[in-house]
């Protein structure tokens, strides 16, 4: 599951230091559209070091070709199956569909930092965390054709349910971290969310008991740039980041659309939380490219430029151009790939259609563990009910 | 040395102790729960003998407490954690409903959330605003959740017992001012908990089963937690001028043990439901339904209800005239005969 890094260990922040490029920032508001970022791979797909990056470069130094073309690979494919659940939502195969589209790197470098025994925390977006993780693509799909709420077995895969309800589930993955540094395990816990769930008070209180018990977790914030049609601004007076040093840990702003880059520096935050030295913020520089959802319009809150000007910092363009630049990959590989994707696509598309209802009876499914009184009298009604139609299918068949 | 008289409060402690002893994976996790004991001592001395890793105290942050719970129940863990005060709650009132009561169906059963979540309830302290409020109708309303308040010693031992073995959350409303009130308490064997057992029904079975208070035949009052002791009383007072009530104490508000609601009111034909928490859309008000429809032609009277009124709750130099006493119980049972 994770891309190796053979690079030795550098030595480790103080957990409660602060970083040094949070802590030598002036008081003065940054314009979150001069972010200063880590990044190793710029737009146009070249490799670049520096004495500030060098801490996190170290951990992807000595990357593979087969390794970067695995990052490739899990891009494209990402990509491919998003494009194919918009396309399905607006076929009426799906109700909604909430795309990553642009965010392919900010999910993939991090998602491919994780190791097996590690714990991740999605939002409702991290369809590439998810692929990352090994869920299969298709699990994600039930909820948002409602056929359930949720549905795959997070133990499977350490990859916890979707949550909607912005910021909620970084109060899980602070304790599910708890209960981690209290097994004397040196897993480490990865929490997702959004600029816009950075204003949730939940989000505040994960980042206030994860700092007080050191809980092994990294939070994991992809500012998009735009929560619905609000942009960062609405959310935050300084880059979110810098809310970090407050809590007495580290905090990091990494371009979101350089795969390389995010793998680097989540690889490092894993490690510190795995050796002991507590939570860390990361905040990946992107842009969601496409809607909020398929409801949500964005033509009526930004500018086509914007967009534009996002699409020249493509995550998979430049991984591409890095690839052939160094000749780490030739044209048969992109045109496997492409026909790999189409097979994803059609399969993703397939299984969606035969997607079956549930069964009517699973309404009081799974309400309670170890039952409900009211719910077995309710189930019993609501049963009769049904079957008192002249055309009512038997029980346990699926209508 | 197996049965001891011990208060409210004490029970609940004794209780924490044998599961903290009896389930490494139990925690106990809130403000003020450590040195200090809880400001009701609820917890006293668990940390000095379990320590800082399993009786937690933690940050002022409701909704964080619930949240890492919930957090540690995924990893396997657990987690008895106390609200200070039942107005207190609502910080964490969104991690209980929309996450808490939802995950083990989100999954589709394939995890469970084994968390109780303690809350001293109700007035008649003297208290200033937000600590005497009854909000268990807000949770027995949402599906997920198990809503449960003892109102003695030994139910407080046992009902916790049971609270912590369920693989449910499960809201445990403590009240609070019962917790200085003594009872036996037979840590070694509950016999009703042995019968349910017996009779294979579930390990929380007894949780959620109403138990007969006091018998009677003439009308049947229904109450839980604080109120159970002003029905009581007030069951004593009418005896004196010849009636005959019945006691029901509900011990669960979800889920409610109709079918002994009903076999006490097809026995009495009348119901009076007695809770401090406002009558509308209250607990009472479900029961009133429901057993209208289960008991419409056993009925001589309409179901009443006594209990507080649609207004804030009140300062404290005003809360004895809110809160049903043995006069308000007695007039609620007067009309109820008078028909």
């Amino acid at each position: 599951m994770t891309v190796e890094s053979t690079a030795a260990r550098k030595p480790r922040r103080s957990s409660t230091g602060g970083s040094k490029r949070a802590g030598a920032k002036k008081a003065a508001p940054q314009k979150s559209t001069e972010p200063e970022l880590v990044q190793l791979l710029t737009p146009e797909g070249k490799r670049v070091k520096s004495a500030k990056t060098a801490e996190y470069e170290a951990y992807v130094a000595d990357i593979t070709a087969e390794e970067l073309r695995g990052l490739y690979r899990d891009m494209v494919l990402t990509r491919r199956f998003d494009a194919e659940a918009t396309a399905l939502q607006r076929q009426g195969e799906l109700g909604l569909w909430a795309s990553l589209l642009g965010q392919e790197a900010a999910q993939i470098g991090s998602g491919r930092a994780t190791r097996d025994d590690d714990y991740v925390f999605p939002t409702y977006r991290e369809h590439g965390v998810a692929w990352c993780r090994g869920v299969d693509p298709t699990n994600l799909l039930g909820m948002f054709r409602g056929v359930n709420n949720g549905g795959w077995d997070p133990n499977s895969n350490n990859f916890h349910l979707y949550t909607i309800v912005i910021g909620s589930q970084t109060l899980h993955a602070t304790g599910y971290a708890m209960g981690v540094a209290k097994d004397g395990a040196d897993s480490a816990v990865i929490a997702y969310f959004g600029d816009g769930a950075s204003s949730q008070g939940d989000v505040a209180e994960s980042f206030t008991f994860s700092a007080v018990y050191n809980a092994p977790v990294v939070f994991f914030c992809q500012n998009n740039q735009w929560a619905i049609s609000e942009p960062t601004e609405k959310q935050t007076r300084v880059p979110l980041y810098q809310r970090a040093q407050g809590y007495g840990f580290p905090g990091v702003r990494v371009d979101g659309n350089d795969v390389l880059a995010v793998l680097a520096v989540t690889k490092w935050a894993l490690e510190r939380a795995r050796d002991g030295e507590g939570p860390a913020l990361i905040e990946a520089f992107t842009y969601r490219m496409g809607a909020h959802t398929t409801s949500d319009d964005p033509s009526k809150y930004r500018s086509d430029d914007e967009r534009v000007a996002w699409e020249a910092k493509d995550p998979i363009l430049r991984l591409r151009a890095y690839l052939e630049s160094e000749g780490h990959a030739n044209e048969s590989f992109f045109s496997e790939l492409d026909d790999e994707s189409e097979a994803l696509g059609k399969r993703v598309r397939e299984v969606v259609r035969a997607m079956p209802d549930p069964d009517l009876m699973a309404i009081f499914e799974n309400a309670y563990a170890d039952g409900h009184a009211l719910v077995d009298e309710e189930r019993a009604q609501f049963a009769a009910y049904q079957a008192s139609f002249a055309d009512a299918p038997a029980a346990g068949e699926v209508k | 040395m197996a049965v001891q008289k011990l208060p409210i409060a004490r029970a609940i402690n004794e209780s924490l102790r044998t599961a903290l002893e009896n389930d490494p994976k139990v925690l106990i996790m809130g403000e003020d729960v450590g040195k200090l004991g809880g400001v009701f001592r609820v917890t006293d001395g668990l940390q000095k003998d379990f320590g800082e890793d399993r009786v937690i105290d933690t940050p002022l942050a409701e909704s964080g407490i619930v949240g890492t719970a919930i957090g540690l129940a995924l990893r396997g863990y657990r987690p008895v954690v106390e609200i200070q005060f039942d107005g207190f709650v609502f910080p964490a009132y969104d991690q209980i409903v929309t996450q808490l009561a939802k995950m083990h169906a989100r999954a589709l059963g394939k995890i469970k959330m084994p968390v109780v979540v303690r809350i001293p309830y109700g007035g008649g302290i003297g208290a200033v605003e937000h600590h005497s409020e009854s909000p268990e109708a807000l949770f027995a309303h949402v599906a997920g959740l198990k809503v449960v308040s003892p109102s003695n010693s030994a139910d407080a031992y046992w009902m916790m017992q049971q609270a912590i073995q369920s693989d449910d959350p499960v809201i445990f409303f403590e009240p609070k001012r019962r917790y200085w009130d003594k009872g036996e308490v037979d840590k070694e064997a509950f016999p009703e908990l042995s019968a349910s057992l017996e009779q294979g029904r579930s390990r929380s079975a007894l949780l959620h089963k109403a138990a007969v208070a006091r018998e009677g035949s003439d009308l049947t009052l229904v109450a839980y937690g604080p109120m159970v002791k002003v029905c009581l009383e007030a069951a004593a007072a009418a005896e004196e001028e010849g009636k005959s009530l019945e006691v029901l104490d509900l011990r669960s508000m979800s889920p409610i043990d109709f079918d002994a609601v009903q076999a006490s009111v097809e026995k009495t034909g009348r119901l009076v439901v007695v809770h401090e928490a406002p009558v509308f859309l209250g607990t009472g008000a479900e029961i009133a339904a429901r057993i209208t429809e289960r008991c419409f032609y056993h009925l001589e009277a309409p179901v009443l209800r006594v209990g507080g009124y649609h207004a804030p709750y009140p300062p404290a130099r005003l809360e004895e005239e809110y809160l049903p006493g043995l006069d308000r119980v007695l007039d609620a049972v007067d009309r109820s005969l008078a028909y």
